[in-house]
């Protein structure tokens, strides 16, 4: 290939295309004029202009988790780049690929103080799966093609890269995305077989089994998912998920226990707790999940099915650890499992189910139904029955109306749920749902939120304005920081310190204000109507205010420190009772 | 699976692109996660491909040492992580600096001490010594311990540099 000069913008454009990217989140900014300028004079990649530059970030994530492919984002130096930890942070924990290119003082003023100058290498470095500074031109291709590599291979995550300003101007020779032979980053993605092995003849021994399934499924691919549920259906055995994994199996199937964890289904967190053995895949034993480790599914034999090596063994010691790809993991267990023709113990199984039948009739999802408010369940039940059969996306913010959502809301494919799980970033739904509904522009994009959570992105209705992208906020607005109200009322005696939002906005007038529709429901017979009249809505987005009982828990609930079967059912069980004290010092 | 809560001291090896920042990711890493670092030395073992080898002494439970391995690995930069402490014998050496001041007799004893521990004269006035001094770390406390009774007036150490015995490399 003849040599070619470029500038690095052009370079940076050019490499981007070669990466197969056709769309960027971004905001300009004087470090990254050049490269703006260059996105400018050509037509292949589409910027999407956000308000903040923590929602490119957020909205990268929900076009990469969406599609499976890695999020761009595209920010300034200083305030751009430290606007955008948060997002990068959040992403790091629930291992979303994406690449965030920042605009950085010319390499002459690095260090000096500059304008706008930020040490953002040094600052993200925690927050990143790996980070880069470009500081000579012809470094820069190479750099950007191995830093999609990074954001995509093994465990995904975010790759930041720094780029001077100096380094956007100058000429430099542009090199393309040969098959990236990383010197040092090749994660193993084939598993060891011997680990194999002696999990399925583990699993066939199983008496009391439990699948225990993760975001790792999602991140694999739709294959992952499509051998899971095989392999579930091969073996009978039931199956959970975190909240990072819903969907990666599909709910309506009859061996679907719900989510586990601190608001986990009842079933769920008993089955983990009494079983025999269990197959984690492609989760990490989270503090939501396991809750007292010491009495975490104490009887168990553990199988742990991770791309990380450092996930296994970090909080629960486990007994087989196979570090691998999830697809490639269900690929070799499947095939040994029909070669050695194994078969589940029947007896026992039938006896497990039986069990399991038990705890499901509890039915732990059941709220008190009432006409004179609209309790939050129900108005996540209509959308639901609105939404099925239908192609759509749910994003959620942070707090008890994201885990209505996983409790309420089936999803029967991967890559249809969009919501904060490891960092549990307030704000993070709204410019989700856009990067969702920015890659699907036919699909219906949802964020179910909370009146609190919106207001930490709502600019970014003018994101969704400007890009016709008709999502549709759901907002389940009971007037206080529902999560943080419950835990003030259940361990810190109803002193709701500040958790009780006063001044909040007319939601409709304010949708109304960028151009949005909004609508409004305060009577449990108005919901249904809204809930039809918003998907009716598809040339602007819609904002539904959905005014609900300010004063409702989220159950089921494990309390801090506390082991899975010490779930709480409801508001007759006492919580305060249940929890000990040196569970409260735990978040 | 081992699981117990005995603290061990390991010493583990690190072989590492010589690149900006690599350095502050594992000092990172250790500071971020909680974990000890007890000696830490680094420098450029390989001009040519730029590789730097890090030796650092770190104690945990056996549960902490295994996630500092894996945690270390994860980095993209790093190309191998070994504990030395676990893969067979090794040998420790650390190279320390130590000035005594004093005349007389105590003066006659660091130098009869320094002889004991095959320490080096690398700098002589009237009034004073600098020793140098390589061994293993123990024995560069024993050293410097009994100068702390002769005029100890300072002492600096390199850290830990560790290889595996045998023909084996990295």
């Amino acid at each position: 290939m003849p040599e070619q000069k470029l500038t690095g913008a052009q370079i940076v454009i050019k490499a981007l295309k070669d990466q197969g990217v056709d769309i960027i989140f971004g905001y300009p900014g004087g470090a990254v004029l050049p490269i703006y300028d260059a996105l400018f004079q050509q037509n292949d990649l589409r910027h999407i202009l956000v308000r903040h530059e923590q929602a490119a970030v957020h909205a990268a994530e929900g076009y990469a988790r969406s599609t499976g492919k890695v999020g761009v984002v595209l920010v300034t130096s200083g305030p751009g780049a430290t606007n955008a930890v948060t997002g990068l942070l959040d992403a790091l924990c629930d291992s979303i690929p994406i690449v965030c290119l920042c605009g950085q003082v010319p390499t002459h003023l690095i260090g000096n103080d500059a304008f706008q100058e930020a040490d953002t290498t040094g600052i993200t470095r925690p927050c990143t799966k790996h980070n880069y500074l470009v500081k000579d031109v012809n470094n820069l291709a190479r750099t950007l093609h191995e830093a999609f590599y990074v954001a995509r291979s093994g465990r995904p995550g975010p790759v930041v890269v720094d780029l001077p300003k100096d380094v956007q101007f100058a000429d430099g020779t542009y090199v393309p995305p040969v098959e990236v032979k990383h010197k040092t980053y090749r994660p193993q993605v084939k598993p060891d077989i011997a680990r194999i092995e002696e999990a399925v003849e583990l699993i066939a021994q199983a008496k009391r089994p439990i699948f225990y399934t993760g975001g790792g499924v999602v991140n694999s691919g739709p294959i992952a998912a499509k051998l899971l549920t095989q392999f579930v259906k091969m073996t009978g055995f039931p199956i959970t998920s975190t909240l990072m994994g819903l969907g990666a199996y599909p709910a309506s199937e009859p061996h679907w226990l719900g989510m586990l964890g601190m608001h986990g289904t009842y079933e769920a967190n008993l089955a983990m707790y009494h079983c025999d053995v269990m197959i984690n895949i492609g989760a990490r034993f989270d503090d939501r999940v396991t809750g007292k480790l010491s009495e975490f599914a104490p009887g168990s034999k553990k199988i742990h099915i991770d791309i990380d090596p450092s996930s296994i063994n970090k909080n629960v010691a486990v007994d087989v650890p196979i570090v691998g790809d999830c697809a490639h993991a269900l690929e070799d267990m499947i095939r040994i499992w029909k070669a050695r023709q194994k078969r589940a113990d029947q007896g026992a199984l039938a006896d497990w189910w039986n069990q399991i039948r038990k705890w499901q009739a509890r039915n732990c999802l059941n709220y008190s139904r009432t006409e004179s408010v609209i309790k939050p369940q129900y108005a996540l039940e209509r959308l639901r029955e609105s939404l099925r059969g239908k192609d759509f996306y749910i994003a959620t913010e942070v707090g008890q109306h994201q885990m209505w959502a996983a409790q309420f809301l089936p999803f029967e494919a991967p890559n249809r749920w969009l919501t904060s799980g490891g960092l549990g970033t307030m704000g993070y739904g709204l410019p989700a749902a856009i990067g969702a509904q920015i890659a699907h522009p036919e699909a219906i994009c949802v964020d179910v939120a909370g009146e609190a959570s919106i207001l930490m992105n709502i600019q970014e209705l003018g994101t969704a304005v400007q890009f016709r992208a008709p999502v549709k906020v759901f907002i389940l607005n009971n007037q206080y920081m529902g999560m943080v109200r419950q835990w003030q009322e259940l361990l810190h005696g109803s002193r709701y310190s500040q958790s009780y939002s006063e001044a909040l906005p007319d939601f409709v007038k304010l949708a109304e204000s960028w151009h949005c529709a909004g609508l409004r429901a305060t009577k449990v017979g108005e919901v249904d109507d809204v809930i039809a009249e918003m998907l009716s809505i598809n040339d602007r987005p819609v904002v539904v205010d959905i005014a609900v009982d300010p004063k409702e828990n989220c159950f089921p609930m494990i309390p801090g420190g506390k082991a899975h079967n010490h779930i709480l059912l409801g508001p007759e069980d006492n919580v305060s009772e249940a929890t000990p004290e040196d569970g409260m010092v735990l978040v | 699976m081992v699981n117990n809560d005995t603290i061990e001291k390991h010493t583990i090896a690190v072989l590492v692109d010589n690149e900006p920042g690599v350095l502050a990711r594992v000092i990172g890493l250790f500071s971020g996660r909680g974990y000890n670092i007890e000696s830490l030395t680094v420098a450029e073992v390989n001009n040519a491909d730029h590789l730097s080898r890090i030796t650092l002494v770190t104690s945990g439970t056996r549960m902490v040492v295994e996630q500092i391995k894996a945690q270390l690995d994860r980095l993209v930069p790093v190309h191998r992580v070994k504990d030395l402490t676990d893969e067979g014998p090794s040998v420790e050496r650390e190279l320390a600096l130590v000035k005594v001041a004093g005349r007389g007799e105590q003066r006659i004893e660091a130098l009869r001490l320094a002889d004991i521990f095959k320490a080096k004269v690398v700098d002589a006035t009237l009034t004073s010594f600098i020793f140098e001094l390589t061994g293993t770390p123990a024995e560069v406390d024993d050293f410097v311990g009994l100068m702390a009774q002769l005029g100890l007036v300072e002492a600096s150490r390199t850290g830990v540099v560790a290889m595996s015995k045998g023909p084996g490399g990295f």
